[in-house]
């Protein structure tokens, strides 16, 4: 259907009588049926999901790398060489909080994109605005929770096990800390162009980013802080 | 991601530029789907710590290996709305073939670290080879 009209244009002068009726035919029926209008959207939305399947592929492969961080900390946890264990280090009610800050971002997140689906500019930027501040408010959490622990000695040069557990969760602190500036970035870009196709399509990747990050802390707490602590 | 309804639309020549709203982020998207994977994620986060906090019984690794693995499910299906539908055929394999991988590297990781450890163990002069 895309190079319909070209090549009945190219060709028509070629073409017999009978066929040339034919092809005009065919040709007034593409004009009428606003054939071009739908082209150009399905064009935007090939592109768009296009973008959307490549940022998939490539949280895919996020998550290989984080399957390998959680295999290392899974094998090494019990490696304590002397010092301090998970069940003396954590502290699983301010886990619990940073938990809920990321749950609740997670879901601020998911109203964006509603926003954003509704054309509702502003909305979008002040949903992803409160979702920024808690995914701050983790991230704060976070490196106060990593600073008390160097405080005490149980630093990432302490143990096979406080190693892998820093290297970890501080891989998925760093990616909080991206997905921070890429929602930062992608608000400017809204208040300043408005809820154009190609921010559009940033702002999907912004929010499967924010949600994989999610699903990544809910191994996060399972495996390192309540195994941690149970064990 | 409406193409039906999108070309439907589009046949109003002009204007229609607002139209493309719902593409891209769809995959139906919906505010009862957030508010249900939010309360499904908040039960499944609660239980799993007040297992742990209350000193729970034995069993409880695997337990919150559930609970993690169900809360995984809920948000895959709820958040990022993968499903099965043709147009995600590629999400959706690309997800399973990565939920293979990720299998294999811990779960092969722990099984061989562990029975390495077996074998290593201090106290045990002949070690436990086949």
């Amino acid at each position: 259907m895309s190079n319909g009209p070209i090549v009945v244009q190219g060709s028509s002068l070629a073409l017999k009588p009978g066929y040339a009726d034919h092809a005009a035919d065919a040709l007034r029926d593409l004009r009428q049926s606003g054939d071009a209008v739908d082209f150009e959207v399905e064009h935007h939305h090939d592109v768009a999901s296009t973008i959307q399947l490549g940022f998939w592929i490539y949280l895919m492969s996020d998550c290989l790398l984080f399957s390998g961080l959680f295999a290392t900390y899974a094998v090494l946890s019990g490696h304590t060489a002397g010092g301090p264990s998970g069940s003396q280090l954590f502290d699983l009610p301010s886990v619990l909080v940073e938990t809920m800050f990321l749950l609740f971002s997670s879901f601020t997140c998911g109203l964006a994109t509603l926003s954003m689906n509704a054309n509702k500019a502003r909305a979008t930027v002040g949903w992803f605005a409160v979702t920024f501040l808690l995914g701050l408010g983790f991230l704060i959490m976070e490196v106060r929770e990593f600073a008390h622990m160097v405080s005490i000695g149980a630093g990432p040069s302490r143990s096979a096990f406080l190693s892998s557990f820093f290297t970890l969760v501080a891989t998925h602190g760093l990616h909080v800390t991206c997905g921070l500036i890429f929602m930062a970035v992608m608000m400017v870009a809204v208040l300043r162009k408005g809820l154009t196709d190609t921010n559009r399509a940033r702002l999907n990747c912004l929010s499967l980013f924010w949600h994989f990050l999610d699903i990544i802390w809910v191994g996060v707490f399972s495996l390192v802080y309540l195994f941690g602590v149970v064990h | 991601m409406n193409v039906a309804n999108e070309s439907v639309v589009g046949h109003a020549p002009h204007g229609t530029h607002g139209a493309h709203g719902a593409h891209g982020g769809g995959h139906g998207a919906t505010h009862k789907s957030y508010v249900i994977g939010f309360l499904l994620a908040i039960i499944l986060t609660a239980i799993p710590f007040a297992l742990v906090m209350e000193h729970a019984v034995a069993g409880t690794p695997l337990l919150i290996a559930c609970f993690a693995i169900a809360q995984i499910v809920v948000h895959v299906t709820y958040f990022l709305h993968v499903n099965g539908s043709a147009e995600q055929r590629w999400n959706l394999t690309a997800l399973l073939y990565t939920a293979v991988v990720v299998c294999i590297i811990i779960g092969g990781s722990i099984w061989i670290m562990y029975h390495l450890d077996m074998n290593m163990m201090p106290g045990m002069p002949h070690g436990r080879v086949p």
